[in-house]
């Protein structure tokens, strides 16, 4: 009824009238053309690192996958089949040529193509991380609106204190308190794997979880749930924590506002007040800082999926790692990088297009 | 009556955070002293193994063995002991590392809010660089080609996290800069070195000390998590992480194995965070 009053009311929040199409479509232009060629900086310095730092490991991958009875003879010729005994320089020339081309090498433990393994393992450690953010927002954003509706009372201190807890901890330590919890003393999760292995599974993808439900076998998608729930509890928790605490920092200060006062005097409840009006404007800052965070969730995926047996990109690196599996490791590393980039540059060029004061600028 | 309601709620968050400050102060105290003087407290070499002994439960369960407190591994190594003595490598990554990172870190952030320009290029560039490693996995790479032992876990740490440091007193000394006090210090002919040390330096210097606190829970962690991995010190030694991943394999025969480094270093993990924040609120101006 009185819609066009909030509406107005909105604007004043945002103090600067709605700005022309034209203007923000430059804006966004311009900065997705410089945020490109950062990333491309970015992208380059972390193959360049990851190429030449891996090479200064100690340990031979080739003679390690030999028989022990191989000859020296033996090594130099799988040495030059996987292109190891050529200068450096020229090893790397060689690969980023072959990444460029959408070929990442070989991997030397399983003589597999780098590019199918990472494909394979990478849909597992992705509806981790989203089953991981989807927990994070929900729990995060419930500590939020119940933290603003009873503010100042004692249920706010009781979310203050458990943010604090849930912020100072980090995922590895969660992970093995639910571990604990929920695996031995009242044991209703998995504790390790994705699924348990002997169920057959009728899956064409690698996205269990997703194919699961679109195929409706429900028995299935609760045996996926009970696998992932822990590890991506584990690495909701501090997210939580951090949503909870910006969006009722942002939500307070919102309920603050002439136009949530003018909510208010139309007589509508706190709780409607909180939900209707005060969230839409506060969550802006949130949704900028949950893009970045989302970031370092995935970076957390490599030792959560260590802890929970998960097999997930992260895992696959471990190994790889501790067999010196040089061309493995750097197409793991890499994509992660691509990951990481690539959500950063979202959330900025989001932030652009919904943030109406920094298409002015 | 508003304003009465409103200095209670702040002297109860002083009051609050003076309590969770003097706890973690005290239980980092309490370290410190076991890792000094682990040899003298622990009541059992840490290193023992005794296969008759494996396994037993803590004191106040049946079928325990008096003097071993907390129980014994599968190696029938005394857990309580090894604790003690875990807490010597944990403080020691804590302290060294922790220091070290905010040294590198601290100023590479300085140089590159203050002098901007092709430094803060540069060093913006390379943090853009590190923040796109997964740091786990970084370091777990970094020990692979280090080799294990205490110190490559300190170059890791350091290696990886000068970020953080270098990320936020940058934006600090940003911030500083712009202020009207350094302008009116250059107009009155200082240098730029002399202005960075004299005037930014002490201004940012509370932050830095926050960052400290808190990295030096994070190099526990690391720690943790690379003994966790086996990449740590050596398997003999005993530290936290590595107890922890004993304890993961054997955790429906001997629960205990994990549950009291875990304990421990969630408590050491927990303080070192919350002196941390408390610092931060009591160099907030607005709580003072």
């Amino acid at each position: 009824m009185y819609e066009y009053l909030d509406q107005d009311e909105d604007r004043q929040v945002h103090a600067d009238g709605p700005p022309s199409a034209e203007a923000t479509g430059r804006a966004v232009i311009r900065l997705l053309a410089t945020r490109l060629l950062t990333t491309l900086v970015t992208l380059a310095g972390v193959a360049v690192i990851v190429f030449f730092v891996i090479r200064v490991v100690p340990g031979n991958p080739i003679a390690m996958m030999l028989p022990p009875g191989a000859t020296d003879e033996d090594i130099a010729r799988l040495s030059a089949l996987y292109g190891l005994d050529k200068p450096m320089v020229t090893q790397f020339g060689i690969w980023v040529a072959g990444v460029l081309q959408g070929d990442f090498g070989t991997s030397i433990t399983t003589r597999q193509p780098v590019l199918d393994l990472v494909l394979g393992r990478l849909p597992a450690t992705l509806e981790l991380a989203i089953m991981a953010l989807v927990l994070a927002v929900i729990l995060g954003g419930t500590a939020a609106l119940i933290g603003t509706r009873f503010r100042g009372g004692r249920r706010e201190g009781a979310i203050d204190v458990a943010n604090g807890m849930a912020l100072s901890v980090p995922d590895f330590l969660w992970g093995l308190v639910l571990i604990l919890l929920f695996g031995v003393l009242w044991p209703i999760f998995h504790i390790s794997g994705r699924v348990t292995p002997s169920l057959d599974l009728p899956f064409t993808t690698d996205f269990y979880l997703f194919e699961s439900l679109l195929r409706l076998r429900f028995d299935l998608w609760a045996d996926i749930v009970a696998h992932m729930f822990m590890p991506a509890l584990a690495l909701a928790i501090p997210l939580a924590a951090i949503i909870g605490q910006l969006l009722k920092q942002s939500l307070k200060e919102t309920m603050n506002l002439d136009y949530v006062t003018l909510a208010r005097t139309k007589g509508y409840g706190e709780t409607r007040v909180i939900l209707r009006e005060a969230l839409r404007n506060a969550a802006l800052p949130t949704l900028t800082l949950v893009g970045v965070q989302f970031t370092f969730l995935i970076g957390g995926t490599v030792i959560i999926e260590r802890l929970f047996s998960y097999e997930g990109l992260g895992n696959m690196a471990i190994d790889a790692v501790i067999n010196r599996d040089l061309p493995l490791i750097q197409g793991i590393v890499l994509l992660f990088a691509l990951i990481f980039t690539g959500v950063n540059l979202i959330v900025d060029l989001l932030y652009a297009v919904l943030n109406p004061r920094l298409r002015h600028a | 009556m508003l304003d009465a309601k409103g200095m209670d709620g702040r002297s109860l968050i002083r009051r609050r955070a003076g309590l969770r400050l003097w706890l973690s102060a005290g239980w980092l105290t309490l370290l410190c002293l076991a890792a000094l003087f682990a040899p003298w407290i622990a009541p059992k070499d840490p290193l023992a193994q005794d296969l008759f002994l494996g396994r037993m439960p803590p004191f106040w369960m049946a079928g325990s063995e008096p003097g071993y407190w907390l129980g014994t591994d599968s190696l029938g190594r005394d857990v309580l002991s090894r604790i003690i003595h875990g807490a010597r490598v944990a403080l020691t990554v804590a302290l060294v590392a922790g220091v070290i990172t905010c040294l590198i870190g601290a100023t590479l952030g300085l140089l590159a809010g203050f002098l901007r320009g092709w430094v803060d290029m540069v060093i913006s560039r390379l943090i853009d660089i590190w923040m796109a490693f997964p740091p786990v996995l970084f370091s777990i790479l970094l020990i692979a080609v280090l080799g294990p032992g205490l110190i490559s876990i300190i170059i890791a740490i350091v290696v990886i996290d000068w970020t953080r440091f270098a990320r936020v007193v940058r934006a600090e000394a940003m911030a500083q800069g712009a202020m009207d006090y350094v302008a009116s210090a250059r107009v009155a002919g200082r240098g730029r070195i002399g202005i960075m040390l004299r005037e930014i330096l002490p201004n940012v210097l509370p932050t830095i000390c926050v960052l400290l606190t808190l990295e030096m829970g994070i190099a526990v962690i690391v720690e943790a998590i690379l003994s966790f991995v086996n990449l740590s010190i050596s398997t003999d030694d005993p530290t936290w992480g590595g107890m922890i991943s004993e304890g993961r394999t054997a955790i429906h025969q001997a629960w205990w194995v994990l549950v009291f480094p875990l304990i421990t270093l969630f408590l050491t993990v927990l303080s070192f965070s919350q002196l941390g924040e408390g610092l931060k609120d009591r160099f907030d101006p607005v709580l003072r």
